[in-house]
């Protein structure tokens, strides 16, 4: 982008710069540390200069908005033609609670809807399973059957509010009911907006909620992939998720290299399952994490979208431009909050929403300062959408797009970060994809050796965490916390019990049967059979335990 | 389920010799085992024998491996918010197998009015977020011996 002479001028005199200017007052006042690094301990430079960054061609390497490879944002007008989706992830107790939560959530301003489903759902396990004890409604809202999710979007217009749900090993059973729901509702299919989570194999590699193993859980994600190409055209098919692979530990670099090596594992799977990559790509999205560490966590939103397209267009030989694309969600990152005086995570929580929006994301939840002691407060869910509210109409940060774009620090982390992750993508390619490289421990294992690597840095004082090794007071607990009353798991296991007595038994056993069967033909769709179950209120356990049957269970290798 | 030292007959060994053997638990359905998998490690890096019993076990399933593994204390690590449920529960199994002895301790999202109860119900310590691992370390070693 540069020319050659005047940059080769420019290193002499910054060497000069070096020399003569700084080395003489770091002879008298040392800088306050031996090595400055990221969060993720990537170390980084006093000063970036142009001729610092490597080989960065504005055109191949950031293009304009709305145009590959994306660098700058995935459209071209970005927060100027529309701000970010609001979308606050809320669930909790019975499918009434959370419907008006939402209601509230709505009521406030948010623009769209984000499901938080209690444990025993995410395991595909009904209420009144043995393994459910204690758990009903804790984590997130219960469902179990159809009655449960026309509770939870009663009153709720499925054609104007975009749903996305967190769901993962049974999300073909959910998204089953969540169709029904709509078609109660009098909404087309072809109406519908929204994501399901649906990413297994970020499950297998951090967030384990899984059910069944690797492969027929890749089958079953294809299935959903030809349904909805087909019939739900605007649905969000898989939400790529980054989230959770960070919170469980990993560093920036693995966040962003496994969640684009798992997208590249989708990609293959549909590609296999005889879909053109143009018919499922444009419907894939993201999901990532906006952990403390500002510039990095925006160098890795920038150079995950220049990678997918690249990937796309290049490995993939997807011709549409949507195919190009990668549009994501962002969450603040939960691991980051303190119990320690709990009101600075209203500080921490800004930060990281700042670094999602000069990052371009599509959509963004922020979290409670409570979420460290237990599920948000009414209250502090609204500190938190505010929050977003305030970077949103106050701060000025959407006038303009890609604020940071250009900037030598940020622009020479974006291609580390770029070249870093796709080192660890050649790797997982040598071990023959993200499948296999999960079946030998491999990102796992990653990513328990950064997070146990961080802990110590931790512990040693090296990365400090103000309140928890700096800045420590002694307090009580001082704010007030959500409680989940006792009488929830009662009244959810009543529900259930009554939806299956009152149901038409023979065509639920039936449904049951059918869904069997073809399970054990793989160039069956389960999709339309799961419609069908859903609509006769078999309930999700009983769905998931079909499958359980000829799918098997994956369970936890239990690596340390 | 996975051992540090391998797994085996651990009551033929001699007792008095032997390393402190500490079962770090996950039970429940949440998957966060991020902390259960530090302390597991920070443990083993010490000198502790540690058993992990891997995500998702029964209360059931958690004593029965610390039967068979014959093991000291018992760390479980919660973020579900079923730990009013799962603490006692351990313990009650604990007693049912004349093994009220395990020192049975544990951490996670537990809020601090939570903590006076779990405590009355024979858990031996509860740690919160933010919690040194040498702390944790500290109290192992001080805490907990082979059980005669």
């Amino acid at each position: 982008m540069y020319d050659r002479k005047r940059l080769a001028d420019l290193a002499e005199r910054r060497k000069k710069w070096k020399d003569e200017r700084l080395a003489p007052l770091l002879a008298k006042s040392p800088e306050r540390r031996k090595r400055f690094s990221t969060v993720s301990d990537e170390e980084i430079l006093a000063l970036y200069t142009p001729d610092t960054l490597s080989n960065l061609e504005y055109d191949e390497d950031l293009g304009f908005p709305g145009e590959y490879p994306y660098t700058r944002g995935v459209q071209s007008s970005m927060y100027r033609g529309r701000l970010w989706t609001m979308r606050q992830f809320a669930g909790y107790g019975s499918a009434e609670d959370t419907n008006a939560r939402f209601k509230f959530l709505l009521s406030q301003g948010q623009t769209g809807l984000s499901t938080a489903f209690h444990f025993p759902t995410l395991m595909g396990y009904d209420s009144d399973s043995p393994r459910a004890k204690g758990e009903v409604g804790m984590c997130g809202v219960a469902v179990d059957s159809l009655r449960d999710m026309e509770i939870l979007f009663d009153g709720i217009p499925l054609d104007k509010v975009t749903t996305s749900m967190t769901i993962n090993g049974p999300a073909a059973m959910v998204f089953a009911m969540y169709l029904a729901v709509a078609e109660r509702q009098g909404v087309p299919f072809r109406k519908l907006g929204g994501t399901i989570q649906n990413d297994i194999l970020k499950e297998y590699i951090a967030q384990h909620s899984w059910i069944f193993p690797p492969e027929p859980s890749m089958r079953i994600i294809t299935d959903i992939l030809a349904y909805c190409s087909d019939k739900v055209p605007k649905w969000n098919t898989i939400s790529i998720s980054g989230y959770h692979i960070r919170e469980a530990g990993s560093t920036a670099v693995q966040e962003l290299a496994f969640t684009i090596a798992d997208g590249i594992a989708y990609v293959q799977a549909g590609i296999g399952a005889g879909i053109p990559v143009d018919r499922f790509a444009p419907r894939l999205s993201f999901f990532f994490n906006a952990h403390m560490d500002f510039f990095e966590e925006i160098a890795k939103y920038r150079a995950a979208r220049r990678m997918w397209a690249r990937i796309m267009r290049e490995r993939f030989q997807a011709k549409d431009e949507n195919s190009w694309k990668l549009r994501f969600h962002t969450q603040t990152a939960g691991c980051t909050l303190t119990a320690q005086q709990p009101m600075n995570n209203v500080v921490r929580v800004a930060i990281q929403a700042l670094a999602g929006v000069l990052g371009g994301t599509q959509s963004l939840h922020t979290n409670s300062m409570d979420e460290t002691l237990a599920l948000p407060t009414e209250q502090s869910a609204m500190v938190a959408l505010r929050t977003q509210q305030v970077l949103a109409e106050e701060s000025g940060v959407a006038n303009t797009v890609d604020p940071l774009g250009g900037s030598f620090f940020v622009e020479q982390m974006t291609n580390e970060m770029e070249e870093k992750a796709m080192e660890y993508i050649r790797r997982i390619d040598e071990m023959g994809g993200m499948v296999a490289a999960i079946k030998r421990g491999y990102p796992q294992r990653e990513i328990a050796d950064a997070a146990y690597h961080y802990q110590r840095l931790v512990d040693a004082g090296e990365k400090r965490v103000v309140g928890v090794n700096a800045y420590q007071v002694d307090e009580e607990q001082s704010i007030p916390l959500l409680r989940i009353d006792d009488g929830v798991e009662r009244r959810q296991v009543a529900r259930t019990r009554d939806v299956r007595r009152k149901r038409n038994a023979r065509k639920a056993q039936a449904c049951i049967n059918a869904l069997r069967d073809a399970s054990l033909a793989p160039d069956v769709n389960l999709m339309p059979l799961l419609v069908d179950a859903a609509r006769e209120y078999v309930t999700l356990g009983e769905m998931c335990d079909a499958l359980r049957e000829t799918m098997g269970v994956y369970t936890d290798p239990a690596m340390f | 389920m996975a051992t540090a030292k391998g797994k085996g007959s651990a009551a033929a060994t001699k007792r008095a010799a032997r390393k402190v053997r500490i079962l770090v638990g996950k039970p429940g359905l949440d998957g966060h085992d991020r902390g259960a998998k530090i302390i597991a490690r920070a443990l083993r890096d010490a000198g502790v024998e540690v058993i992990y019993t891997g995500l998702h076990q029964t209360p059931e399933m958690i004593v029965n491996t610390a039967a068979q593994e014959d093991v000291d204390g018992i760390g479980l690590s919660i973020l579900s918010g079923a730990h009013n449920y799962l603490f006692p529960k351990v313990m009650e199994l604990l007693r049912e197998k004349k093994m009220g002895d395990v020192v049975l301790f544990g951490g996670g999202i537990i809020p601090d009015d939570d903590i006076p109860k779990l405590l009355k119900k024979g858990v031996d310590r509860v740690f919160t977020p933010g919690t040194r691992i040498q702390e944790i370390v500290e109290y192992v070693n001080a805490r907990i011996q082979p059980r005669k």
